[in-house]
């Protein structure tokens, strides 16, 4: 027992944890082409086209997931940064800086394809529905992270002044999904909703749940090489890193 | 009563200073000597607490910090480059704001005993504002004094005083050491105090 | 409690001792709310129907403008480190600042709103509503605010970002305060979205005092 706590905290230096990500790598985005060539069969060859809304409402295999990966990150980022505040571990703090682009990325991803799934449904480019807003203002939350710590010189004061942020943003996430829904059902807006998705068969359900698995790998896949790039600016004064191949190259 | 253990400091990327011990007993001041740059003002932070150590711990009477937080405030004075006072108020009632934000009772009278102590007759109820800076750290001198705390941290107190400043200054330190209060200090000029110990960065 | 007490007459008496500060961001809510007249036109039934979220917007904004003020002198003048060195717990004399905050910028607000709604032909009920949930909605705006301007404290691009961090959150209370009016409007019982602002303002209370007082000391360091 006592081994394998050692064996964990020696990852927590950015020296050992480097290499360890590089050779982890590979691994996803391996698990993430399987994952996404399944997916995007299934979706586009094996899902029946659906009786309302023809081969159109396939974009959802790309909507869906993306919604669900953007919260899900957002969690794991403020998670993540919430360790590093806690236990003052810098790659902690890494890791959620790392993660941040790639979650804002696929809250835009669910925006840009929320937009494609809507002209051509309802003729409108955007539609103010309860999913489509809270997917903005989770955009909103990712950008407000990054720019925060983009505005912060010293690393660790970026590091902790962006945990409470995120901490912050992570407790509000379900209330502004509530106040939105409400708010929605409030004004009486469009009757029709994005996220009235066609009645799910079986084979959809699955389709969606690949992609998302595909999403999942790319992102631990991106993020892991983004937080080695910032190992490297990061601790660039140490010695370990001006040894590393690529660094003398 | 003050004691630090191996206090280390990194800032940005540099290594300001490491390993660094030190103790100040009742009636002694400790003199913070070193280089512009070289981390006296971050020293003096760690030591009141107002940044942790990279490495190291601080210690008040014999306990970390850390455990007896609300104490160890009650018993420091902290005075950093910046004055501390509000522009917009005046010298009176700088003081007794700042008496209540530490939960401590401070008369009227007292206050202006104090101001008047160091050569500030007549300008008690003046904004703080329209005070020359040799002036302004005269008030600080006052807070010094109102303030009754047995551990001074002061970063270079006796910049921008004036000669009779510098020796009222002198005179409360000293004071200050005789009933068993300690001082922690940065200066770039000799000190006018007889048994100042030095600490070089 | 008394020190919450002595730093909520300090920041009082530098407000009143500033009083243009106060003043300029109170005429901005007048100026913003009558920018939406001008550009969309005076028509009294779309001016009516408008008023409950350009009034809420105007407020948000106003409040915007004197979050940057919370923290910013206290820091530059050292007064905010002695804070953090008193033997009484910061997070007291950051609520004593926070409740300050509201009382120079949100309670003016909740008094000039009847005022705009005027302006804006809203009836007696409306403006009753309107002002009740800005009451309730006020402090919850500079509760979170008040993370924000702590979190920025020194922060390059200040102004900006801040409005970037904090308009997000100021959604929900956004939503819940124009929706009290519209609610009463359209012959539904406001007490619903009046009851969430109340519980909006509960959980500030307990919640956003701590998170500024970390972020204030990681911006002491």
């Amino acid at each position: 027992m006592s081994n394998s706590i050692i064996h964990w905290f020696k990852f927590a230096s950015p020296a050992s944890f480097y290499p360890l990500a590089g050779r982890m790598i590979p691994w996803f985005w391996l698990l993430a082409a399987a994952f996404g060539l399944s997916g995007l069969w299934l979706s586009f060859f094996v899902a029946p086209t659906d009786a309302v809304q023809g081969d159109g409402y396939r974009i959802i295999f790309v909507h869906v997931p993306a919604s669900w990966m953007s919260m899900f990150i957002y969690l794991v980022m403020a998670a993540w940064a919430g360790l590093g505040l806690v236990f003052n571990t810098r790659l902690s703090s890494m890791m959620a800086q790392a993660l941040a682009p790639t979650g804002a990325l696929m809250a835009f991803l669910s925006l840009w394809t929320g937009s494609f799934w809507g002209k051509p449904m309802w003729g409108t480019w955007w539609i103010w529905d309860a999913r489509l807003t809270s997917e903005l203002i989770l955009l909103f939350l990712y950008v407000g992270f990054i720019a925060l710590q983009a505005s912060i010189d010293d690393p660790r004061r970026a590091d902790k002044a962006g945990a409470i942020l995120a901490l912050v943003g992570s407790v509000n996430v379900p209330i502004i999904y509530f106040s939105v829904k409400w708010w929605n059902t409030l004004h009486q807006g469009s009757t029709v909703s994005l996220t009235k998705a066609p009645a799910m068969a079986h084979t959809m359900l699955l389709g969606m749940l690949l992609m998302a698995l595909c999403f999942w790998m790319y992102a631990i896949a991106v993020a892991l090489q983004r937080v080695r790039a910032i190992i490297l600016e990061r601790e660039s004064h140490a010695e370990w890193v001006r040894e590393l191949k690529e660094v003398l190259a | 009563m003050l004691s630090a253990h191996t206090l280390g400091c990194i800032r940005g990327e540099r290594r300001l200073f490491a390993g660094i011990d030190l103790a100040v007993e009742p009636g002694q001041c400790l003199h913070v000597r070193g280089e512009n740059g070289v981390g006296k003002t971050s020293l003096l932070r760690i030591l009141a607490g107002l940044a942790a150590p990279a490495e190291g711990s601080v210690a008040w009477r014999g306990q970390p910090v850390a455990r007896v937080v609300d104490d160890y405030h009650q018993n420091l004075l902290f005075l950093g480059h910046h004055n501390a006072l509000k522009e917009d108020l005046t010298a009176l009632e700088n003081l007794m704001f700042a008496a209540g934000l530490d939960g401590a009772t401070l008369t009227e009278d007292e206050a202006t005993g104090a101001l008047r102590r160091f050569g500030l007759r007549g300008r008690e109820d003046l904004p703080v504002r329209c005070l020359s800076a040799g002036q302004k750290r005269r008030v600080l001198l006052a807070r010094l004094l109102t303030r009754k705390a047995p551990l001074w941290i002061l970063d270079e107190p006796f910049a921008a005083l004036d000669t009779g400043a510098v020796q009222a200054l002198a005179d409360l330190i000293a004071e200050h050491l005789a009933i068993g209060g300690m001082t922690v200090m940065t200066s770039h000029q000799a000190i006018p105090l007889n048994n100042v110990r030095s600490l070089q960065l | 409690m008394k020190a919450f007490a002595f730093v909520v007459r300090r920041d009082l008496l530098l407000a009143m001792r500033r009083k243009s500060d106060v003043l300029s961001a109170l005429f901005f809510f007048v100026i913003v709310s009558s920018l939406f007249p001008l550009g969309i036109g005076a028509e009294t039934a779309l001016l009516r129907k408008i008023a409950p979220g350009v009034i809420w917007v105007a407020a948000l904004l106003s409040t915007m403008l004197g979050l940057q003020r919370m923290f910013a002198a206290d820091h530059a003048d050292g007064t905010l480190e002695q804070m953090a060195l008193s033997p009484e717990p910061l997070a007291l004399l950051v609520g004593g600042k926070i409740a300050a905050h509201w009382l120079v910028c949100g309670l003016p607000l909740v008094a000039l709103a009847p005022l705009i709604g005027l302006q804006f032909d809203l009836s007696g009920a409306e403006l009753g509503i309107l002002v009740l949930a800005l009451l309730l909605g006020t402090p919850v705006l500079s509760l979170i605010g008040s993370v924000g301007a702590a979190l920025t404290l020194g922060v390059r691009g200040g102004g900006v970002l801040l409005s970037l961090l904090v308009l997000p959150l100021y959604i929900p209370t956004l939503i819940f305060g124009s929706g009290a009016v519209y609610a009463h409007t359209a012959g539904q019982d406001a007490g619903a979205h009046l009851s969430l602002l109340g519980a909006l303002l509960v959980l500030g209370l307990f919640f956003a005092p701590w998170a500024t007082t970390a972020a204030i000391r990681i911006a002491i360091e």
